[in-house]
């Protein structure tokens, strides 16, 4: 592949991804917040395709992009009330700069650290990840598969009106 | 050719907006996506790592931010399940007023 392409491929991506996750931040609406976190998503995606890491790139659009934030739209909608303000708390002036230090410091840090570089160029990851995950990893992915089994049964009992909830509209 | 210091650098600036999203945001699903931010920027930062450093099993770096993204997707749908049924309970998911557990 073609070097300077790939690099000016990821300034643009990485500038798209982090305007987009700016404006999760900014904008008031919710569901506007939920579309532009959805671009950042994509964005992401596409570093990873120019950091050479296809088979993760395709996940992230499909569970991130995909899943991930349906749920979330979801249940926006699902709580009519306060589903739409997306207002930042009182005290959010420390926050912001609590976060700027954060990021100076990583900065600051992954600039002046002497990494050990190499350059792993992988061609079509699908298989060496499919192998890592049977061989080395296997303990991991089965305590991954339990998780979600957990998470769903989990999910499904939290949502399920029972007898002692209060029905909707009523107060508790 | 991309440094890793530049794949670092979007990795930090990334996480510490979803840190600030996470920390200041009123509504619940705000929150989590705050958190989903830091998750996806912690795994720029493991694919960074699985191109451009030195390892002698490369491919763990992916195989890593794999297992992260199926832990966020578990984490994402018990919590919007928890604001769904917080929701149901107190008619807001706004998180300056769950004090349940307060004393």
């Amino acid at each position: 592949m073609d070097d300077t392409a790939v690099v000016i491929a990821f300034w643009v991506l990485a500038i798209l991804t982090i305007v987009s996750a700016l404006m999760v931040a900014l904008v008031r609406d919710l569901i506007h917040a939920v579309l532009f976190l959805i671009l950042s998503f994509v964005g992401v995606a596409g570093l990873y395709i120019t950091l050479s890491a296809d088979f993760v790139a395709v996940v992230q659009v499909l569970i991130y992009a995909g899943a991930i934030s349906v749920l979330m739209l979801f249940s926006i909608l699902l709580t009519p009330r306060s589903a739409r303000d997306n207002a930042p708390v009182n005290y959010s002036a420390p926050i912001a700069s609590l976060a700027i230090l954060l990021s100076v410091v990583l900065i600051y840090a992954s600039v002046e650290t002497n990494w050990a570089k190499a350059s792993n160029d992988f061609g079509s990851t699908a298989r060496e990840i499919g192998n890592a995950l049977l061989d080395p990893y296997v303990l991991p992915f089965e305590v991954a598969s339990v998780l979600l089994v957990v998470a769903m049964v989990g999910a499904i009992i939290l949502v399920r009106p029972s007898e002692e909830a209060p029905a909707e509209g009523e107060q508790a | 050719m991309i440094e890793i210091e530049h794949v670092l650098v979007v990795g930090g600036i990334l996480f510490s907006i979803g840190l600030y999203v996470a920390l200041s945001r009123r509504n619940a699903v705000g929150v989590l996506m705050g958190v989903e931010l830091m998750l996806n920027s912690v795994n720029v930062n493991l694919i960074g790592f699985a191109r451009l450093a030195e390892s002698p099993t490369p491919i763990t770096g992916q195989v890593f931010s794999v297992f992260v993204i199926t832990v966020a997707a578990a984490e994402a749908a018990v919590a919007l399940a928890l604001a769904v049924s917080v929701y149901r309970y107190r008619q807001s998911i706004d998180v300056d007023k769950l004090d349940l557990l307060k004393w």
